[in-house]
């Protein structure tokens, strides 16, 4: 399966999560991955890493320490810097990335460069995406309606890998004599 | 099992290849996607192996029956009784309530009123659209009246639902809705759909695809 998640800025998610209030790191993995882990759960290190990142850039701070030792004692709280880099990260939109385009355009040219079927590469593409979108809906069925959003995210971004085969599909030709010339 | 099989269909509109040697094979109960660029064949492929257009040269079986060997009328029984068609829009009659759209293909094959009323009535409640059932279809939203299609499509017990852009008039959230509740009660009803669509989308609901593209398909099941 594929991570729906995709590029996920834990540090953010996790800051986003302490606005709630103080939290020990096994608290705050339990309800990333609630939220947010689907089938690609946080690891322990990754939760530690990434507090200790974030508590030495001062945007969590410990807010007490149980007896006993490991860093599953400590409770973190959110730091009015770190409020603020919340909100900044809200309200910068992600970077509009072409996700596959750029491999599966190579993959064609090659195909082509090389005299190999280039509408071969993009049926066996299609049919792998389609499969990987039939997933995603049965799953949506299923699931409740955070399930489903995140199904749909991933769906409609699918989708339009796949207008761009289709479109690319019908050009093939036109492309060849572009690439040998 | 298989359950329709068509060969080397040819179809053409005066200049026009329409089909071209195009194939396709449909086994009991599987959802089947047709999809390819708008002007491949799709409708027409679909109009051949439902018995509605006949090709210029190839066949069709429905289980071992010839299709093209069929008299009109032979055709328009095996498409009454084993099929079910739902289209993009306009297949309602205007001027019948939904109960009485979705109960009229049972009239037709002879049922009493109340009885086809009673089974109507089921299905529009299956579709999640009983509340409409006095209303025309003009009085119902777009996906409203989708669903009362569905509902007349899978009203007689079909073996296969032909569904040709079933969602293409629709928003995508109603679009998903109707395409949920054809292909949910299809499987519980062990009805094939052979559902023709461009949409990526749509066509996620679907348990294979066949694609076409330039009036030939490619059915990788066909070989088999
Ligand atoms: N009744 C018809 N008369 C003339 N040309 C037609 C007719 N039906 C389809 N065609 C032509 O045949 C080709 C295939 O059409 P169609 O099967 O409707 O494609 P699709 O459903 O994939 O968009 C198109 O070029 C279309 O214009
Ligand atoms: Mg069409």
């Amino acid at each position: 399966m594929m991570c729906i998640v995709p590029r996920m800025s834990i540090g953010h998610a996790l800051l986003g999560l302490l606005e709630g209030g103080p939290r020990h790191g096994y608290d705050l993995k339990r309800a990333y991955d609630e939220r947010f882990g689907q089938d690609r759960p946080l690891h322990y290190g990754q939760v530690y890493s990434t507090l200790s990142r974030l508590l030495k850039n001062g945007l969590v701070t410990e807010a007490g320490v149980e007896a006993g030792d490991g860093p599953e004692r400590k409770r973190y709280a959110i730091t009015d810097a770190g409020v603020t880099d919340v909100e900044r990260w809200l309200s910068t939109p992600e970077k509009p990335e072409p996700y596959l385009q750029n491999t599966l355009y190579a993959k064609v040219v090659l195909a082509l460069l090389s005299g190999r079927s280039a509408a071969e590469v993009l049926d066996t593409q299609r049919s792998a995406h389609l499969n990987t979108m039939r997933e995603l809906t049965r799953r949506k069925t299923d699931g409740d309606l955070a399930d489903q959003l995140i199904c749909d995210f991933a769906l409609f971004h699918l989708e339009a890998d796949l207008r761009w085969l289709e479109l690319t599909a019908a050009r093939v030709d036109q492309l060849a004599v572009e690439v040998m010339r | 099992m298989t359950l329709l099989r068509a060969e080397g269909l040819v179809k053409s509109f005066g200049k026009t290849h329409a089909l071209d040697g195009a194939g396709i094979s449909i086994r009991e109960g599987e959802v089947v996607a047709v999809m390819g660029p708008s002007g491949s064949g799709k409708s027409t492929l679909l109009h051949c192996i439902a018995g509605i257009l006949p090709p210029d040269s190839g066949t069709v079986h429905y289980r071992d029956r010839d299709l093209t060997a069929m008299s009109d009328s032979e055709r328009s029984e095996l498409r009454r009784t084993e099929f079910g068609f739902v289209f993009q829009f306009g297949q309602l009659v205007p001027e019948l309530t939904c109960l009485e759209n979705v109960a009229l293909p049972l009239r037709l094959s002879g049922m009493k009123r109340k009885d086809a009323e009673r089974a109507a009535t089921d299905w529009l409640a299956r579709l999640e659209v009983d509340g409409v059932a006095d209303q025309r279809p003009g009085e119902t939203s777009g996906g409203q009246g989708q669903r009362v299609a569905v509902a007349r499509a899978l009203v007689t017990g079909p073996k296969v639902i032909f569904a040709d852009e079933p969602t293409g008039a629709l928003d995508s959230l109603n679009g998903e809705r109707v395409m949920h509740l054809l292909t949910t009660a299809a499987r519980e009803t062990g009805a094939a759909v052979v559902l023709v669509t461009h949409e990526p989308r749509v066509a996620a609901y679907s348990d294979r695809e066949v694609v076409v593209r330039d009036g030939r398909s490619r059915d990788v099941e066909f070989a088999r």
